[in-house]
């Protein structure tokens, strides 16, 4: 096993990003108790729309607001065609839905833009190093990790300071008591998809730079894994679903640059049975707060 | 009475394989394929039944013993000349090792149930979205080491040489099995108080039901039908990992939901429906003949309608096209025939 500062900056970077998904995820579970499989599809949206604007040559910044635009009027589109309707039904129905959206947009992707993939290397200059004390370290993997640390601020920020974040505490704490008290049901849900669209969207951008091949399946190994570590962490708070995205982004980035090839290549393998473990001891998840609600166990 | 009903329930899904079977017989060579795909559907379909129908808990891993029954069959019957060429890393009892194509069918439905049973010891104390991640955590981790592994298969390599035995006699037998299994396990005591658990877990505890005990039951057996599909499917064409993975995965799951999970007419109803749509759609991206125009639809559009109707009839009718219900005969009828019979 080969560690190098490059492998720890590397998972940092991958930690942040996976934290961000799994916050955007966190988000609309704490609201709506639906587990979004579909989110990589909206990253995979956002990164379509970054390599369509490096083909045709725009600016960089036409393609970051394009991609902005395009995950965001998809998430938003989500809520009010799949998950409205489907609000009062069980979380298993609920589930299957959205890998039916993630099935679509990712044939929708295939149809469209073909199995061969675009580029999308409009960024690709935060790939080089920078020089830090004598060690290398690619730029991209600060600034991934500082985003997702400024993201994370700003949503500390939106939650705790402002109206519609105490409004979407409270719906995720008790929907029902909070649309009794006024909060609005359908305002407070769109906001958070909303949010998790942003986030979504900024992960899109950072991904592309890391990987600049876009293709139908572009995120999903992704969000399988951060969907493990949202449970890993603990679905029933944001804090906890934050530290479990973070926590096997780390480690998948860690093992993935530290372990030679002939043992990395069952690092899926080792991540998944740690999961599977974890959830049979600690199946509210590692950083739950023990106490209320126990889960039920048989 | 009461018989009666029981045997509408299981001669209504046992008919209509019988149906599709037989339409197979009356089509083209080319058609002829994707009926007998319906029907090895058909058998995954009631595989995922017996656990998901009948315990209300989502398994996302079943897959991997449809994989791993395909595994046991493959390697087992490929002839013993085309497996260095194809598997050159073979462990040594397997290398020298060739059977028949009905012992391999029971050694992959055996397969399938060990493996159920061994990961089911420790993950069927998991309920909800924990065995929703913890059964895909198995998917992939099979998929990870059947890829890589080359001890025990091919690795990215594809299942050719195996002989395709699976025509249309064998898939219609398979998916019977599966479809009759399905039906006198939910019949039996075992089935029955698994079923219970579902509705009511602490009134089930209540009067003395191990959920714990009822769900493994019911993982293994349905491990065990998982892995006769998996061992049916490496004789109809050359499989390797990718084949049996998240898209088969997504699309069996979907047939059962939009079936409808909690009844063994709706799973083969939406197996059966569902491939209909997709095969319908395959061939129509040649261009077919229907009433009396041609249809001729770009390619890549099977996909795409396949994926959106399945959103959407989760959407309408988030219980499945069956309402969860097993067939019944109407009102009248049963009353007036049916005791007669069974008086």
């Amino acid at each position: 096993m080969t560690v190098d500062w490059q492998t720890i900056a590397d998972a940092f970077g991958l930690g942040g990003i996976y934290a961000l998904m799994a916050v955007g995820i966190g988000l609309v579970f704490g609201v709506l108790r639906l587990v979004n499989f579909a989110y990589g599809q909206l990253v995979m949206a956002g990164a379509y729309a970054l390599a369509f604007a490096y083909t045709h040559g725009w600016p960089v910044w036409i393609g970051i607001l394009l991609c902005f635009g395009v995950v965001v009027v998809l998430s938003l589109a989500m809520d009010v065609v799949v998950f409205r309707p489907l609000r009062a039904h069980s979380p298993a129905v609920m589930l299957v839905a959205t890998f039916a959206v993630a099935f679509l947009l990712q044939s929708i992707a295939l149809l469209w833009f073909g199995p061969l993939g675009k580029i999308a290397a409009s960024l690709s200059s935060l790939n080089q190093p920078w020089i830090i004390g004598g060690v290398d370290i690619r730029k991209i993997s600060i600034v991934s990790a500082a985003v997702a640390a400024g993201c994370l601020l700003a949503l500390v920020l939106l939650l705790g300071r402002t109206k519609v974040g105490l409004h979407m505490r409270a719906a995720a704490l008790d929907f029902q008591t909070a649309r009794l008290l006024g909060v609005r049901a359908n305002r407070v849900i769109a906001s958070a998809v909303l949010v998790s669209g942003l986030l979504a969207a900024i992960v899109a951008v950072m991904l592309t730079v890391q990987s600049p091949l876009v293709t139908p399946d572009f995120a999903l190994r992704d969000t399988i894994l951060v969907l493990a570590g949202v449970v890993l962490g603990g679905m029933n708070r944001l804090v906890s679903a934050t530290l479990g995205g973070f926590a096997i982004g780390f480690a998948s980035g860690f093992l993935g640059g530290a372990l030679p090839t002939n043992q990395s290549q069952y690092l899926p393998s080792f991540l998944f049975a740690a999961v599977i473990v974890v959830l049979l001891i600690r199946p509210r998840g590692l950083f739950a707060r023990g106490g209320q609600q126990a889960v039920e166990r048989v | 009475m009461r018989q009666a009903r029981g045997l509408v329930e299981v001669l209504a899904p046992v008919l209509l394989v019988g149906a599709v079977a037989l339409f197979g017989t009356a089509v083209s060579t080319s058609t002829q394929t994707y009926v007998i795909t319906a029907l090895v559907n058909v058998a995954i379909v009631a595989a995922l039944y017996v656990f998901i129908g009948n315990s209300g808990v989502l398994s996302f891993g079943h897959i991997s013993f449809v994989a791993v029954g395909a595994w046991a069959a493959g390697i087992l019957s490929m002839p013993v000349a085309e497996k260095p060429a194809i598997m050159p890393n073979l462990a040594g009892f397997l290398r020298h090792t060739t059977v028949g194509n009905a012992p391999s069918l029971a050694v992959a439905a055996g397969v399938g149930a060990a493996y159920a049973l061994v990961v089911g010891l420790p993950l069927m104390r998991l309920s909800g979205l924990a065995a929703g991640i913890a059964t895909f955590g198995v998917l992939e981790i099979t998929h990870n080491v059947l890829r890589y592994w080359e001890r025990i298969g091919p690795g990215l390599n594809t299942f050719s040489a195996v002989p395709e035995t699976t025509g249309l006699g064998q898939a219609a037998v398979g998916a019977l099995i599966a479809v009759v299994v399905a039906f006198l396990y939910q019949r039996s005591r075992y089935g029955r108080m698994l079923r219970a658990t579902r509705e009511d877990a602490a009134a089930a505890r209540a009067v003395g039901v191990s959920v714990y005990g009822q769900r493994l039951i019911a993982f293994t057996l349905s491990g065990a039908l998982a892995g006769l599909a998996g061992g049916l499917y490496v004789h109809l064409l050359p499989v390797n990992t990718e084949v049996l993975y998240l898209d088969l995965t997504f699309i069996t799951l979907a047939m059962l939901v939009i079936g409808g999970a909690t009844s063994l007419w709706g799973a083969v109803v939406g197996a059966v429906a569902i491939s209909a749509v997709d095969s319908f759609l395959a061939e129509a991206q040649n261009g077919v003949h229907v009433l009396g125009g041609t249809l001729d639809l770009p390619s890549g559009t099977r996909i795409i309608v396949v994926g959106a109707l399945m959103a959407f009839v989760l959407i309408v009718r988030p219980a499945g096209l069956t309402g969860g219900r097993e067939i019944r005969l109407p009102r009248a009828f049963a009353r007036n025939v049916l005791t007669k019979f069974s008086a």
